[in-house]
């Protein structure tokens, strides 16, 4: 059967997610078309980081629904067509080479038992190249400076030639020039088709990248100009108008009303 | 010196120091990476409960401490994963709950502390055939997935949530890591014995990352290190007439002080050829 519409790399209701207790996510809905790229925005305590988790399966959802491409959360298995770069790494970042960081996120792709071959080495080669760090690829990580063992990740989350690229608060911390270099880096991958959904504090030089924003305000979507709009968990309209103002961006860097609705509408409940 | 080599008991000691060293660096590499090094502590001390086990219940003691020590792993890993004690309390317990009920056990069975210090410190120079064989058998089924699984282990040992995005059933290995542990740790007990294992698992890998860089080589230079403290150990205290266990630990971290100024002195070398190639 002929496929008109590939699936969309994530679609998720309605979630409920509650962490130690506490409410974080009180009725949220995210989606990101393929070949989108999508900036999730809030303040600390938001609950954005949470979606992005909740989302990837890392934190359980109490009650709603998450698809992958397509297919549910706990049946989904082409881990290969997503890419993650958490805030920092939650590993160890010592006692390894940053070929082999990088081979990591392979995973998805190797069989177990099977030594790698050349097409992996091929493929750490091609993602250190993207970054620009093939020279340091035997380098232990723990030498390379917070901006590069970034770009070690990013690479990490590029090898196995991922449909969606998922990167939680990238620019925290890091000073304006290389979020500029972030920028033209990520600007370069979605130049292959790739949806993006990137968690930031705000927007920054990462503004030209980003067709559509969805901000987060105490574990509910919020639409900027009136307040949480709790009749409408799924927010699929895009950020318009006036928030071009909040921000002091020219309002075209935003997503076009009528070019988001057309790629959102009606496909999701 | 040769002519210790056509001594069976001394071959035999010499091939279960051979085996030991090799595999409790390897699976050392894993538990360091994961930051459990005290995993080996515990799981010899929990080992001792199942040498006390079998002393009463008459049976072989390797297999008895093999299966509770197994067990000890599973419940501390189970532990962990709930979120319960990243190591201290529930480990403690385990420890001395081990160590205090082998020696309970073995006492009863009219073993007594003496019988028990074989396993506590290892009695190399004993080892059976039996022993061999038990030895070679558990070392093939720890070493098949330790070396067949790198990749996979890595990965969940390096970013375990990274991990669990790429697919990798992380929960599964990390289960498997453990009982690697378990079962290195139950098969070197007649060597370094079960009090001193974890450093067998432990030191090498430490020097092992002061003279190389990244996973795989640390974990080939543990093994080459381990080998060489375990059979220079053996030889050794046949010769010096000392205890083989206990010297094969100080051989070990005789290396790994070694390796430390070497180290530096690798990685300045390192440094100020990479000043060449330096960016940013």
């Amino acid at each position: 059967m002929p496929v008109t519409d590939p699936a969309p790399p994530l679609a998720a209701d309605d979630l409920h997610v509650r962490l130690g207790g506490s409410p974080i996510l009180r009725g949220v809905g995210l989606s990101v078309g393929a070949g989108e790229s999508v900036a999730l925005l809030g303040g600390n305590g938001s609950g954005k980081s949470t979606l992005l988790r909740a989302c990837l399966g890392l934190v359980p959802i109490q009650s709603g629904t998450v698809e992958l491409f397509g297919t549910p959360l706990a049946r989904f298995r082409q881990w290969r067509s997503i890419g993650y770069v958490p805030q920092h790494s939650t590993g160890t970042l010592r006692g390894a080479t940053v070929a082999e960081v990088v081979g990591s996120g392979r995973m998805a792709l190797r069989t177990p038992f099977v030594p790698a071959g050349p097409r992996h080495r091929a493929a750490v080669d091609r993602a250190l190249r993207r970054v620009d760090l093939q020279q340091r690829r035997h380098d232990e990580i723990s030498t390379l400076s917070g901006g590069q063992q970034q770009r070690a990740l990013i690479a990490r989350a590029l090898v196995s030639e991922p449909d969606l690229l998922v990167l939680d608060e990238p620019t925290a911390g890091v000073d304006l020039h290389h979020q500029g270099e972030l920028a033209d880096t990520l600007a370069g991958l979605l130049d292959d088709g790739r949806a993006l959904l990137v968690v930031l504090h705000e927007i920054g030089p990462l503004a030209p990248l980003i067709q559509r924003t969805v901000r987060l305000r105490d574990g509910l979507v919020v639409d900027p100009g009136t307040g949480p709009d709790e009749s409408d968990p799924a927010c699929h309209e895009p950020d318009i108008g006036d928030s071009g103002g909040v921000f002091g961006l020219p309002a075209d860097t935003l997503a076009h009303p009528e070019a988001g609705r057309g790629r959102d509408g009606g496909s999701r409940a | 010196m040769l002519e210790i080599l056509s001594l069976p008991f001394m071959q035999r000691a010499l091939l279960a120091a051979l085996l030991t060293g090799l595999l409790a660096p390897t699976i050392g590499t894993y538990v360091v990476q994961r930051r459990l090094s005290l995993l080996g502590d515990g799981l010899g001390h929990v080992a001792i409960a199942g040498v006390g086990l079998a002393f009463i219940t008459a049976q072989s003691p390797l297999p008895v401490a093999v299966v509770v020590c197994v067990l000890g792993a599973v419940l501390i890993e189970a532990l962990r994963q709930h979120g319960q004690t990243s190591g201290d309390v529930g480990l403690a317990i385990l420890f001395y709950g081990g160590l205090a009920t082998g020696v309970l056990l073995s006492g009863a069975a009219g073993a007594g502390t003496g019988t028990l210090s074989q396993y506590l410190f290892g009695s190399l120079t004993t080892v059976t055939t039996e022993d061999l064989v038990g030895i070679l058998i558990l070392g093939t089924v720890v070493m098949v997935p330790a070396i067949g699984l790198a990749p996979q282990l890595f990965a969940v040992c390096h970013d375990e949530e990274f991990a669990r995005v790429t697919g990798l059933p992380v929960r599964f290995y990390n289960y498997l890591i453990v009982v690697l542990a378990a079962l290195t740790v139950a098969l070197s007990m007649r060597t370094v014995g079960l009090l001193l294992v974890s450093a067998l698992m432990v030191v090498p890998v430490a020097a092992a990352q002061h003279l190389v860089r990244g996973f795989t080589a640390t974990m080939a230079a543990a093994m080459a290190i381990g080998v060489v403290a375990a059979v220079g150990g053996a030889v050794g205290s046949y010769g010096l007439d000392l205890a083989p266990g206990a010297l094969i630990v100080i051989v070990s971290i005789v290396v790994f002080a070694i390796s430390w100024p070497v180290g530096t002195l690798l990685r300045r070398g390192r440094t100020m050829a990479d000043h060449e190639h330096a960016e940013h």
